[in-house]
């Protein structure tokens, strides 16, 4: 089912035109009201006016995530506080994380694309959605919670975790779609099968799966399992959250770019050199409806593919291939992300390792698991096994507290993690996804 | 009176414990007795050598992470109730043992153990004032 009709398949010059004004509309804004794209825009000779295509657009400079550090925590909002209904902050960053903010329309946005992402896969004001995605300032919970309001479904917020408690919700109360990360989804079937509970008892048809890359493989197996249909659905907090594209039930193939509300670019990622439709490199986005947090040309450092072609489904909106890796060394662990230079932040903190680690990332009954091998200090190095599993301990309490994600410090012989002269090998992602 | 013990940090993967042994031999070093601690990731080896200096070297050079520390060696009656004896003692004085091993070799009719104490002075000299003997280092080495 389509939300919105009238603007999900509109043809594509009435998109095109949509988005240039709109496009304007924000430069122009955040050209008068953001110190930091007004700095940047000049620095780029871009003069007011300069925007009279779309294709302008290209000549625009990159927002990336050290600049929205840099601004912490409201340099690039658009708008006075009191215009701010809601704060948001990426999760598991070392110091200060990236803060996203949203005025009234921005939410009422926001849920008008979460209405959409649901629609795409199924939900109707009739369901039941067990909202599994983690609430707080994750735009996760939130983001998916006021989408099922505004179809008019009834909203289980449980929150992640506790899988039994959601099993027994989902026999109790009849839900009928479930919203979570896709490693979570089959970790609930995990826990089914040992509980002895048949998937095809339950009233479960469809599930929304996002905020962690994952495969086809995984799609099948979560269906399988489930026996559901498992949509594919993408965004982030610097965008806006859950609700930037969705994977329409109709196909299965390729995720709807909400394209009146976001303007999605493909460039590569060592030139900067946007890509034609079709070829594979780093996704950008610029929100070009969003009041309080708008971005111009952000470098979202994942790895995708633009399909033109029109869909079966009836939407206009260009589709984004499945999000195949990154341009980064960015790792996402249990939904959270997880820089490698994080790691090593901590581990400089911590008396007896050396700076020296490799980051290892298995999938163990489908929940990730991140192992940190870190090079014991010869100078703290005793006689005595307590000694270095208290030190092991430590590593790992430092880095929970500080990223957030639990792990598994192995503390190895000095010089024995690979030394490269370039790029240090940092990560082995056993992941198959 | 305090024996030098060198151990190596050793992670657990296959071979590694040969690559020392081998180095030691190459040394011309000599193992007189060796305990291994164990944890899932990773081991400690503690061992007992005739020339510790030239070991702890030659280890260092190959490589390893080595560390020396001071362990004390008890004769022990090599009967029943020999080593509670000597517990007793200990636990009286409130001396704490952080682990201990038996050495291979006897010295006439007893048995000798290698004990790692927090204070091992103290240790000595509470053990030698209660009747046991505590063997000096080159006793050890050349045992």
């Amino acid at each position: 089912m389509i939300w919105n009709e009238e603007f999900e398949t509109l043809p594509r010059e009435a998109i095109e035109a949509l988005q240039l004004k709109r496009l304007r509309g924000l430069v122009d804004r955040v050209y008068g009201t953001v110190p930091f794209y007004r700095e940047r825009l000049d620095d780029s000779g871009y003069r007011p006016g300069d925007i009279r295509s779309l294709s302008d657009l290209s000549r625009l400079p990159f927002t990336t995530k050290a600049d929205l550090r840099d601004t912490y925590p409201f340099g690039m909002f658009a708008v006075p506080m009191e215009r701010v209904v809601r704060i948001h902050a990426s999760s598991g960053t070392t110091g200060k994380p990236v803060v996203v903010g949203y005025t009234r329309r921005d939410i009422d946005t926001w849920a008008e694309l979460m209405a959409r992402t649901l629609s795409c896969g199924g939900t109707t004001k009739g369901d039941v959605v067990q909202n599994a995605y983690g609430y707080g300032l994750f735009t996760g919970g939130l983001g998916a919670h006021y989408g099922a309001e505004k179809i008019g479904a009834a909203v289980i917020p449980i929150s992640g975790g506790n899988s039994k408690r959601q099993i027994m919700l989902m026999q109790d109360f009849g839900s009928t779609v479930i919203t979570s990360t896709p490693s979570y989804a089959l970790n609930l079937a995990e826990v089914m099968a040992e509980e002895g509970v048949d998937p095809s008892s339950l009233k479960l048809r469809y599930g929304l799966f996002g905020a962690e890359p994952w495969s086809e493989g995984m799609r099948k197996e979560i269906e399988k399992k489930l026996r559901i249909d498992a949509i594919d659905i993408y965004g982030l907090s610097e965008v806006i959250g859950p609700g930037v594209a969705s994977e329409c039930l109709e196909t299965k193939h390729g995720l709807h770019v909400f394209e009146d509300h976001f303007i999605p670019e493909i460039i590569d990622p060592d030139t900067g050199k946007t890509l034609p439709y079709g070829e594979k490199g780093e996704l950008v986005f610029t929100t070009i409806t969003k009041e309080a947090f708008p971005v111009i040309r952000y470098r979202t450092r994942d790895i995708s593919r633009l399909i033109a072609e029109p869909c079966a489904c009836g939407r206009t909106h260009i589709r984004m291939e499945r999000i195949s890796g990154r341009s980064d060394d960015m790792l996402i662990i249990r939904g959270v992300n997880v820089f490698p230079s994080q790691i090593e932040t901590v581990l400089m903190t911590v008396k007896g390792v050396e700076p020296h680690y490799q980051l290892i990332v298995t999938r163990q009954e489908s929940l990730d698991v991140l192992e940190v091998q870190v090079e014991v200090d010869e100078s703290v190095f005793t006689d005595a096994v307590k000694g270095l599993e208290g030190l092991a301990r430590n590593v790992e309490r430092e880095i929970r507290d500080v990223l957030g994600i639990s792990c598994k410090v192995k503390l190895v012989e000095p010089k024995t993690i690979q030394r490269s002269d370039g790029k240090a090998k940092r990560i082995i992602d056993k992941r198959e996804i | 009176m305090k024996v030098g013990q060198i151990s190596i940090f050793l992670e657990n993967k296959s071979g590694r414990l040969a690559e020392v042994t081998e180095t030691l031999a190459k040394a011309g070093v000599n193992i007189r007795a060796l305990s291994l601690a164990d944890t899932a990731d990773f081991g400690i080896l503690r061992l007992i050598v005739d020339d510790t200096d030239k070991a702890r070297q030659a280890m260092k050079d190959s490589g390893f992470t080595v560390s020396k520390t001071d362990v004390v060696a008890l004769e022990v009656p090599d009967k029943p109730g020999g080593l509670s004896g000597i517990l007793a003692t200990l636990d009286k004085a409130a001396i704490n043992v952080e682990y201990m091993y038996a050495f291979v070799q006897h010295s006439g009719a007893n048995a000798i153990i290698i004990f790692r104490f927090d204070d091992p002075d103290k240790a000595a000299r509470v053990l030698k004032d209660a009747g046991v003997r505590v063997l000096e280092p080159d006793e050890v080495y050349k045992l």
